[in-house]
């Protein structure tokens, strides 16, 4: 009988499962739950986008592509990119296909971290930043943002982690889970550290065309960025596409070539109907993209007044679909208030702790959900919520 | 008609049943305004009515509908107006367009049988004056109407919890 205790590598056993997978095993069980605990967009994709993709199909577009992805996939990112932030990227060496962000994300830390690297992350973040950078040998190094500075990095905070180990990082807004948004002043003044330490950055733009006030600024747009960014969007959020599996990394040709060969070598390509889609979405699918924004915007705003109506503070996102409200004046922790909303409200968020430090305190809500769900799962909780903070009082008393 | 008034429209055409304060929320309106908003749009015509978009066949009632492709002569002075309002006064008449090409006006009928739609149409709508020929197509199946897909198999397919 084979001991897999002693032969699976011990990196790997030493990281912990994803907060998420235990709930959502609970939640599978039950039946008339409204769940605001989902992470992708409910919009099926366009139909153009899908006909375009079974079009490709009857063609015959079935085989491997370049390791890069598509040339003229990789024109029109760059095009893309050209026109909504004058970033110029060369599609021939400059540009990757990848399979999401995820990959992205993956191969941009195995392609910069030598052993021992650390990595700042601001959190709460997306929970596979920590994960991916301890897989590839680095050291992950958290950042606490706070509510109070809307869940937002500041320059000093970074200068205060950085050691002789610093070697990059991670930005990512728009914000999953707080919907954070960070602006252009902001940025400069982190770039000024970024510069003065010469670290590299990983920015996740996936929500970047899920900013509902002020402008998204791409980080590598910014004066002697692009050099030292790598720069990680797909196709996910904006055209609801996160089954399709589909993004990209832009950056130096010295550092993407470096991931071209660990992409070569663990995905191929990314598949090839998928990119045939992605081609469709960057050349014709603004106008349905704009109206998913739009109608975000409107749920974002009907969520947000649903919070501060039954009493739960909540900071005004301005991008993504997450609102991250605090529960802390429940006297639950996260993971108690998202359990017991679920059992007696049968309402399903996910409990904020599993984003890492700060988020302990809070829920997130996606608010990718129809107007009459978030407006029941409002009532839901506004009960929920009552019950809790009346029955404190009466501890208290 | 401000940039606001058309985002009221956008959304009372899609959900007829949206009340004012989710609008209000919505929109980042104050819950009054919407409401002055909505009723000046009721005093001007500019909405019309609020209604039910309903699938009826599967409500188990036997619908006919037809499409008459109607070609008239128009009157001096009154063009087409005048014998489109003879036509759309009926009530079996659902709706009336003055079409550019073929014909003149497109006009859509229902009725309990194909009889009874027949029959309209050979006593009502054809005795017309200035109706000069009718061509009536039934309709078979309906697959989409005002927007909406009547039998959509797409349904939420997410997790229930993802990161």
């Amino acid at each position: 009988m084979i001991k897999w205790e002693e032969k699976l590598s011990p990196s790997v056993k030493g990281i912990p499962p994803s907060g998420i997978r235990r709930f959502f095993d609970l939640v599978s069980e039950m039946k008339g739950v409204i769940s605001l605990g989902v992470g992708e967009p409910d919009f099926v994709t366009p139909w153009h986008i899908r006909e375009a993709c079974i079009y490709s199909l009857e063609k015959g577009y079935t085989m491997y592509t370049s390791n890069w992805g598509l040339l003229e996939l990789r024109e029109e990112i760059a095009r893309h990119l050209y026109s909504n932030y004058r970033v110029k990227y060369e599609p021939s060496s400059e540009v990757l296909v990848t399979v999401g962000v995820s990959e992205g994300m993956d191969l941009a830390l195995r392609a910069i971290l030598a052993p021992g690297d650390e990595v700042l992350i601001p959190e709460p973040c997306y929970v596979s930043y920590s994960p991916c950078a301890s897989l590839a040998g680095g050291v992950p190094v958290p950042i606490l943002t706070t509510a109070d500075n809307d869940f937002r990095v500041t320059a000093a905070q970074i200068e205060e982690k950085i050691t002789p180990r610093t070697k990059a990082l991670i930005l990512s807004y728009p914000n999953n889970p707080t919907g954070a948004t960070i602006s252009q002043q902001e940025l400069m003044e982190i770039a000024k550290v970024v510069k003065k330490h010469d670290l590299i950055v990983i920015s996740d733009e996936i929500y970047d065309k899920l900013t509902y006030e002020g402008k998204h600024t791409c980080f590598a747009s910014l004066p002697a960025m692009k050099s030292r960014t790598v720069l990680l969007n797909g196709f996910s959020k904006a055209y609801a596409m996160t089954g399709w599996r589909l993004g990209y990394a832009c950056g130096h040709p010295e550092v993407i070539s470096q991931m071209v060969k660990i992409h070569q070598y663990t995905m191929l390509c990314a598949p090839v109907t998928a990119q045939m889609a992605a081609l469709e979405a960057l050349q014709n699918g603004t106008d349905e993209m704009l109206k998913m924004v739009a109608e975000y915007d409107r749920r974002r705003r009907l969520i947000l007044r649903g919070f501060n109506e039954i009493g739960l503070s909540c900071f005004e996102p301005k991008g993504a679909f997450y609102a991250f409200p605090s529960i802390k004046n429940t006297g639950l922790s996260s993971e108690e208030f998202a359990e017991r909303l679920l059992m007696e409200a049968k309402v399903a968020v996910v409990p904020g702790n599993v984003f890492g430090g700060n988020g302990e305190g809070h829920i997130r809500c996606s608010y990718a959900a129809s107007v009459e769900n978030i407006t029941e799962a409002i009532e839901r909780m506004g009960k929920f919520v009552q019950q809790y903070s009346s029955c404190r009082e009466e501890a208290c008393s | 008609m401000d940039k606001k008034d058309q985002e009221i429209l956008e959304m009372l055409q899609d959900n007829s049943r949206l009340r004012t304060e989710q609008i209000a929320a919505m929109l980042g309106l104050d819950q009054k305004d919407v409401a002055n908003r909505i009723k000046e749009m009721e005093e001007q015509g500019i909405i019309v009515k609020y209604h039910t978009l309903i699938n009826w066949e599967k409500a188990g009632e036997e619908v006919v509908s037809a499409l008459i492709e109607v070609k008239v002569t128009p009157q001096r002075g009154a063009g087409f107006d005048a014998v489109a309002e003879r036509i759309y006064r009926f009530p079996e008449v659902k709706s009336v367009y003055l079409m550019s090409g073929r014909y003149d006006l497109s006009v859509l009928i229902e009725g309990k049988t194909m009889k009874e739609v027949a029959l309209f149409v050979s006593t009502k709508l054809a005795t017309i004056e200035e109706v000069q020929s009718t061509a009536t197509h039934f309709v078979l199946k309906k697959y989409k109407q005002e927007g909406i897909i009547l039998e959509d198999k797409e349904k939420d397919r997410r997790l229930v919890i993802s990161p």
